[in-house]
């Protein structure tokens, strides 16, 4: 399937062409009249992090261009790097090197290897079954007790979120849907234009009317606002969305508001992670984003969550 | 020089992928003037992040000096050393009785200065081996000896964070992870600077950069 055969997913990805030129139009319009020194370092990240979009936008439209094994290198790589950020940050010993080397080697590829050939118990079992009980024996045979349960917990849980959850992104490609087959790519680009148009709009409405702080302790900066009006308008931008989806628009409906829940709680857990390491953000390797884990924090929760329930309600 | 200049971009793409190595420059990152870089040194990476975060007109008049034992030994390596790091390989065992020692020394050192006299800079390592990476040993007099043989040239002090968990001692393959690579203010040595002070203050300057990380 080819961006040029599936005029639905053409109309997708010009709507989001639309969309970002319009934003890049306003922030062009704000750098003129942000006067306060804050108001213009807000402007200033607001373009940097719109010119990331564009850019963004540009690799994951190829990736979906070039069909399903384009998507699937690209999420393996961001996965790569979403991992490469989260080991940085761990307080892992010697003993671990072999276990992680393992990860990032084995269970990496092999994931992604199974989505490209479709075989689903693979897919579902490497990394909570055959990682949960390979890497701590690694780790052991390794002979250091010393914190080990953190210590194995912490490597688990990388591996978990940042290729197990991200991997069932691409995933969505492999299902079969009665009436929609080979159109998995839309589907994918359906789970990703909610979770981050969520993540934009509850940043947009948090700025312009956020009052009362949601949770204070973990992320100062997300109010309730934010998470009701931008939440909501992402539900109605994927309800508006069911004509290119399987979904009846009132099922599309349902699904994009699993997709904006899940992706507010990612947003949360990968924030409290970062509050528990000291950090403010991943890495920078996203100009104004932070790093690659800080842009898909929603995503690693919303990809199984919504794979989950499509596979179950529709195949 | 094709081949060369292949392995080199391959070296320069994994030490990116694996390192994520980005410099920080606290000095002239575009003086070609010769320099001596002085790093701590945690892991067999620390030559190759060094090498690969140089600016390119830099990375060109830079050797890196090598312990012949490792860099010296089979024949990937030792093109990689020769040819592609364009390395100063010295022998790190000093022979035996106190004669030979002092020869070996005047030896190492006038092969640096030669470097240093050509108008090209060196990247060395005072703790001499490889550490555990969580602190940075005491410096070795090399740095000294070269620093009175040759004061008006200036020394960088360069810290390597985070580079002995990506590939610890002992390890065959590395795991990915963000390096850190700080090349820090230049420094010289004073007039009459004694040894100690001169060693402790440039192991200082190291320990600086680190930002109490190491």
């Amino acid at each position: 399937m080819s961006l040029l055969a599936d005029r639905e997913l053409a109309w997708m990805i010009g709507g989001i062409l639309v969309f970002l030129s319009i934003a890049s139009l306003i922030a062009w319009v704000l750098k003129g009249r942000a006067r306060s020194e804050s108001g213009q370092a807000t402007v200033a990240n607001l373009v940097a992090r719109i010119r990331a979009w564009w850019a963004m936008v540009f690799v994951f439209g190829i990736a979906i261009a070039t069909g399903g094994y384009g998507s699937l290198v690209m999420f393996a790589i961001v996965s790569f790097l979403a991992m490469r950020e989260f080991m940085t940050l761990l307080p892992t010993r010697r003993a671990d090197h072999r276990a992680m080397v393992w990860t990032f080697f084995l269970f990496l590829p092999a994931q992604y290897l199974f989505v490209a050939i479709g075989w689903y118990g693979m897919f579902a079992l490497l990394i909570p079954v055959y990682a949960y009980l390979l890497l701590p024996s690694l780790q052991v045979l390794a002979g250091d007790t010393e914190d080990f349960l953190a210590r194995t917990s912490r490597l688990q849980w990388v591996l978990m979120i940042c290729v197990f959850c991200v991997s069932h992104a691409p995933a969505l490609q492999m299902l079969d849907i009665l009436g929609y087959e080979g159109q998995g790519a839309k589907l994918l680009l359906f789970l990703v234009v909610v979770t981050q148009i969520s993540d934009v709009l509850q940043y947009t409405v948090g700025k312009l009317f956020g009052k009362r702080k949601a949770v204070p302790s973990v992320s100062p900066n997300k109010t309730v606002e934010g998470y009701l009006g931008g939440g909501g308008l992402a539900v109605l931008i994927g309800t508006a969305l069911w004509w290119a989806t399987p979904f009846a628009p009132w099922q599309a409906a349902m699904l994009s508001l699993v997709i904006v829940l899940a992706g507010i709680a990612g947003g949360l857990v990968m924030s409290a992670v970062k509050r528990d390491r000291q950090v403010k953000d991943f890495s920078a390797l996203i100009p104004g984003h932070g790093g690659v884990l800080d842009r898909i924090d929603s995503l690693c929760f919303s990809a199984p969550l919504f794979f989950h329930v499509t596979r179950f309600f529709f195949t | 020089m094709l081949l060369e200049r292949l392995v080199s971009a391959c070296l320069r793409g994994l030490c990116r992928l694996f390192t994520g190595a980005h410099p920080r420059w606290l000095c002239d990152p575009r003086s070609l003037a010769p320099r001596v870089y002085f790093a701590n040194h945690c892991s067999h990476l620390d030559t190759v992040v060094v090498w690969s975060t140089l600016p390119e007109a830099l990375r060109e008049r830079t050797r890196p000096v090598a312990a012949r034992d490792y860099w010296g030994h089979g024949a990937v390596r030792r093109f990689i050393a020769e040819r592609v790091f364009d390395a100063l390989l010295i022998d790190r065992k000093a022979a035996e009785g106190a004669e030979q020692v002092e020869q070996h020394r005047q030896q190492t050192l006038d092969a640096m200065t030669g470097v240093l006299d050509s108008e090209r800079s060196l990247i060395l390592y005072p703790e001499g081996t490889r550490g555990s990476g969580s602190t940075v040993q005491p410096f070795r007099a090399g740095l000294y000896h070269l620093a009175r043989a040759r004061p008006a040239v200036p020394l960088v002090p360069v810290y390597l964070g985070n580079l002995a968990r990506i590939l610890p001692k002992g390890a065959a393959l590395p795991v990915p992870m963000q390096g850190q690579v700080v090349f820090g203010p230049e420094l010289r040595i004073a007039i009459g600077e004694d040894k100690h002070m001169f060693l402790e203050r440039c192991r200082q300057a190291v320990l600086e950069l680190a930002g109490g990380r190491a």
